[in-house]
């Protein structure tokens, strides 16, 4: 088995906030990521691949077709929107790095028909970030 | 629950260490250790990587809240390993050599009682060159 990483940049806007908690109690869970209208970042996503190489080609998979899926499932829905209000998959969800990472996984899961998806890898800083795996798979 | 999610933080710190063992000669220490014996020591900046997981609290959408994550890594690694000499200030390299190997063993045992999610594992990076990654005795399906 052999692992393939792709990986994009997008820049969106969040802000954490629970409407079921109160004001206080949402600045004292979330600190400035509660500011009322949001702040940015530029994520990271890396997205691994595991599978055989194909004996003719050499390839696990066909890495324009990935591109292109990235492409569709994640720029599209991502890049410079503002995730709270504008990805109806985190609709309401916080959008913490793992939740994103989360839904990115969900999105891309079922579209990966060569090689199976193995890890996806959310920055949002390069301090920061979310693991993705498969539940029960080894790391 | 269909996937397992983490959450990965990195530090940084700063300190010296020297390569070498009691129990060798000189020449075993300056064959098994290079210029890292040299007698007063080096120093790296060091990366750490930390990665746990846990379920992704519905309320706050985190694993665990980073502030309580990067306090507890300040008070039982950062606190005391940036800006020190591993071999003279902290207690576990006295008779331990602190290569990057055993570093990632002390980090791991440090951070395993975090009490908010479960410690998978822990990578340090020496230089940009080399990396270590430890995920405790029976960690070999975590790494």
């Amino acid at each position: 088995m052999v692992l393939i990483t792709r990986k994009i940049e997008f820049s969106a806007s969040h802000l954490y906030h629970n409407p079921a908690l109160s004001a206080e109690e949402n600045r004292r869970v979330f600190g400035k990521c509660n500011n009322p209208h949001g702040h940015g970042h530029n994520y990271t996503l890396e997205v691994t691949v595991a599978g055989d190489p194909d004996p003719v080609t050499g390839m696990v998979l066909d890495l324009k077709e990935l591109k292109e899926i990235l492409e569709r499932e994640v720029m599209q829905r991502m890049d410079h929107r503002f995730l709270n209000y504008e990805v109806a998959e985190l609709k309401g969800k916080i959008p913490t790095c793992e939740n994103i990472a989360r839904v990115i996984w969900e999105l891309l899961d079922p579209k990966i028909t060569q090689g199976k998806l193995h890890r996806v890898r959310l920055y949002e800083s390069a301090d920061l970030f979310a693991d993705c795996y498969r539940n029960g798979a080894a790391c | 629950m269909p996937v397992k999610i983490e959450l990965g933080r990195r530090y940084r710190f700063s300190a010296s260490h020297r390569l070498h063992s009691e129990r060798l000669s000189e020449a075993e220490n300056v064959r098994a250790f290079g210029k890292c014996a040299n007698p007063y020591g080096h120093g790296h900046n060091y990366v750490l990587e930390v990665s746990v997981s846990g379920e992704v609290d519905p309320a706050t959408g985190m694993i665990a809240n980073l502030a309580d994550l990067d306090g507890f890594v300040e008070r039982e690694v950062l606190d005391a390993f940036d800006h020190h000499s591993l071999n003279e200030d902290v207690p576990a390299f006295r008779n331990v050599v602190p290569t990057t190997e055993n570093l990632c063993i002390e980090i791991y045992q440090r951070l395993r009682k975090f009490p908010n999610a479960t410690l998978e594992r822990v990578r340090v990076q020496e230089t940009t060159n080399n990396s270590f990654e430890y995920a405790g005795e029976n960690g070999r399906e975590r790494l």
